[in-house]
């Protein structure tokens, strides 16, 4: 392999990594509090909508990722409503949630499906993006993708150094002992919740602002499904969600690699690599049962409710 | 001020209501939003409602709409009630349509009565055998089956579009990516002369039948019914969950099978790229609204079928997108959920009692 085609396909894994690592991300924090959003998709998916159209009629990519960021919390409010505030099961919700965001994406997006605008472009970081290999990799992306690494950093040094993390993590682990202590379990949710819409808005804007600047009915392609197994991957640690965002982002651009490596494959047959490699993941970290009891958080899925 | 105060036990009747009213919300909210979109919402509704099915024309396409639907929703009734999160009906029903077509392809020159057998066989076992693909990883790796059943929607869809870009594509398809068109023999009859009204719905009713029997009158169904309702009980009585979770999944993948190939082998009649408009995703609400009830999923999928319609003659005669099928689907599974809080709590007024607390499920 020489060394450009090396340097591209880290380019491009981060590049592909990033809307897997944002929603990733988001959904790390909503279940370490203890609740499983499974409505990824759907959020991810309006959220994509949302920033494409208020792009398009503004003209201002800042206008669409704020009204990305704006769609995928409304659309995780709905959830912690019926989750927290009704105790609905989580599983259904959280499928409702997708059913519901796949379709009214669908809806509101009919009429600009095919329309391009301009995507975010890349930045390079002087001298740095020089460097061989990585410095495409790292310092020469847009400004979303930098924006990740941020969000990444101070995601794990909130868990890691401060005390508001401390409480998410104990509302998750043993939601009664942390209500016994006074914390605000069901206000955490909520902003675990709220937090987790955020992240799923703006992977979904990267989507169809910056990745590839179009709309289009079902964009996300399974990436907020993808994200659930990735947390899983990821054994709810902050930095192996990172490794395993770009790792499943490699996976799916390996039809370039292959390409570039002159050998053909049918790209139908390519497309199925990252979702082969989900089945695969989940195969190896689930076969321990007892290991995957121990790390996930304690409460995850079970409704909360205060005895007063 | 407006609480929830626990009812102590299951509500039987709102049970039952919660469904109704979940369907008159989605209406309501109908009503709304075609006001909203510059629309007469009386118009709007009877578009949705009424239009479809004003003549027997209609009510045939209905069912047409309604078997697969009403197919996979009873089999995921089976594997729900064993509380196995079988979202994947969708690619058992694709693989279905791909394992019967690739038999009806096979057998393309073939005549007689056996083949369409062979052919609904074929699609069969790809819809049983593609779920309990999911059993293997749940039983044997323990692998999350909500996850598994999801990817492999995904993979089934790229397989069936590379099978018709590929090795089944019709060599005289100038290209395109169909396959040829399936034998007379290979197709399934039509039950009502002058419309497309096939055996397929009369498939989907002998399921009704044979998966209320299963659930109400059989010892399988009641080992299902108890592993949902308490895994370790189930466990205590004996029951072996392992060959619970791969029956159930196999059941609910054999009708998406059936589904499926009833599809390529009946209006659709070769093998496309777009077989299904989501059918397998509308039966996982189709059977909660049904309350995993037979009979109750023969409603629901009714209500499903017109929504579907509805969604395709509002497109044709308001000018409104045809997505709007999904978000009326959305809507009515939010609004059920919602409802289904009276199940376990009733609406008081006024303040709550010292003394009542509440403990929610654990």
């Amino acid at each position: 392999m020489d060394i450009d085609l090396v340097t591209n396909i880290l380019y491009a894994m981060v590049r592909t990594g990033t809307p897997l690592l944002l929603v990733a991300l988001g959904e790390m924090v909503c279940e370490k509090s203890g609740v499983l959003n499974l409505g990824q998709e759907g959020m991810m998916l309006m959220g994509a909508v949302a920033g494409f159209v208020a792009a398009l009629l503004s003209g201002s990519l800042v206008i669409g990722f704020l009204l990305a960021i704006v769609a995928g919390v409304l659309m995780s409010a709905l959830f912690a409503i019926l989750a927290l505030g009704l105790t609905a099961n989580q599983v259904a919700t959280g499928l409702a949630l997708t059913i519901f965001g796949t379709g009214l994406s669908a809806f509101i997006g009919a009429d600009y499906v095919g329309h391009p605008i301009d995507g975010l472009e890349p930045i390079l970081i002087p001298l740095l993006f020089e460097i061989p290999i990585i410095g495409r990799m790292l310092f020469a992306q847009d400004l979303m993708v930098y924006l990740s690494f941020v969000i990444f950093i101070a995601i794990y040094a909130f868990f890691r150094w401060s005390r508001p993390g401390l409480i998410v993590k104990a509302v998750g682990e043993n939601p009664d002992a942390a209500n016994a202590i006074g914390l605000p379990v069901l206000k955490t949710r909520f902003l675990a919740i709220l937090f987790g819409g955020a992240m799923a808005g703006l992977a979904g804007g990267y989507l169809s602002l910056a990745y590839t600047p179009l709309w289009a009915e079902n964009m996300s392609a399974g990436r907020g499904w993808i994200a659930l197994a990735l947390v899983v991957f990821a054994s709810w640690k902050t930095e192996r969600v990172l490794l395993g965002a770009w790792l499943f982002g490699l996976a799916s651009i390996l039809h370039l690699v292959i390409q570039g490596l002159g050998y053909r494959v049918s790209p139908n047959l390519l497309a199925m690599l990252p979702y082969v490699a989900t089945i695969v993941v989940l195969v190896i970290l689930s076969s321990n049962s007892a290991r995957s009891k121990l790390v996930a958080p304690v409460s995850l899925g079970k409704p909360f409710h205060v005895s007063k | 001020m407006i609480r929830l105060e626990p009812r102590g036990q299951q509500s039987k009747l709102m049970a039952w209501v919660s469904p109704l009213l979940a369907a008159l919300l989605m209406l309501a909210s109908g009503a709304i939003l075609f006001l909203a979109l510059g629309r007469d919402p009386v118009e709007g509704l009877y578009t949705l409602l009424i239009l479809p099915v004003q003549d027997l024309y209609g009510i045939s396409e209905l069912s047409v709409k309604a078997a697969p639907i009403l197919l996979c929703a009873v089999g995921l009734a089976v594997v729900f009630r064993a509380k196995i999160w079988n979202i994947g009906a969708e690619g058992q029903l694709l693989m279905g349509a791909l394992g019967g077509g690739y038999v009806a392809l096979k057998l393309i020159d073939a005549q007689g009565f056996w083949v369409l057998p062979a052919v609904l066989f074929g699609g069969i076992m790809s819809g049983m055998l593609w779920a309990m693909l999911a059993a293997w990883l749940k039983t044997a790796f323990n692998a999350n089956e909500i996850l598994t059943t999801i990817m492999l929607n995904y993979i089934a869809l790229n397989l069936l579009i590379y099978a018709v870009h590929g090795p089944l594509k019709d060599p005289d398809g100038y290209n395109f990516p169909e396959s040829a068109i399936f034998s007379y023999d290979a197709t399934l009859p039509i039950l009502i002369e002058g419309t497309r009204t096939h055996i397929g719905m009369a498939f989907a009713l002998f399921g009704v039948v044979v998966v209320w029997v299963l659930l109400s009158r059989s010892f399988l169904g009641f080992q299902i019914k108890v592993l949902g309702l308490d895994q370790s009980a189930a466990r205590l009585a004996g029951f072996r969950e392992k060959h619970l979770v791969w029956i159930s999944l196999g059941i609910s993948g054999a009708f998406a099978g059936l589904a499926g190939v009833s599809e390529v082998a009946g209006p659709i009649g070769q093998l496309v790229p777009q077989i299904s408009p989501g059918y397998g995703y509308a039966a996982i609400i189709v059977a909660f609204l049904g309350r995993l009830h037979p009979v109750g999923i023969l409603l629901a999928t009714l209500l499903m079928a017109l929504i579907y319609m509805g969604g395709e003659l509002a497109q044709i005669n308001l000018g409104l997108p045809v997505a709007l099928t999904g978000l009326f689907q959305g809507m009515l599974l939010f609004y059920l959920l919602a409802c289904d809080v009276l199940i376990n709590y009733r609406i008081r007024f006024g303040r709550s009692l010292p003394l009542t607390t509440t403990q929610g499920e654990r």
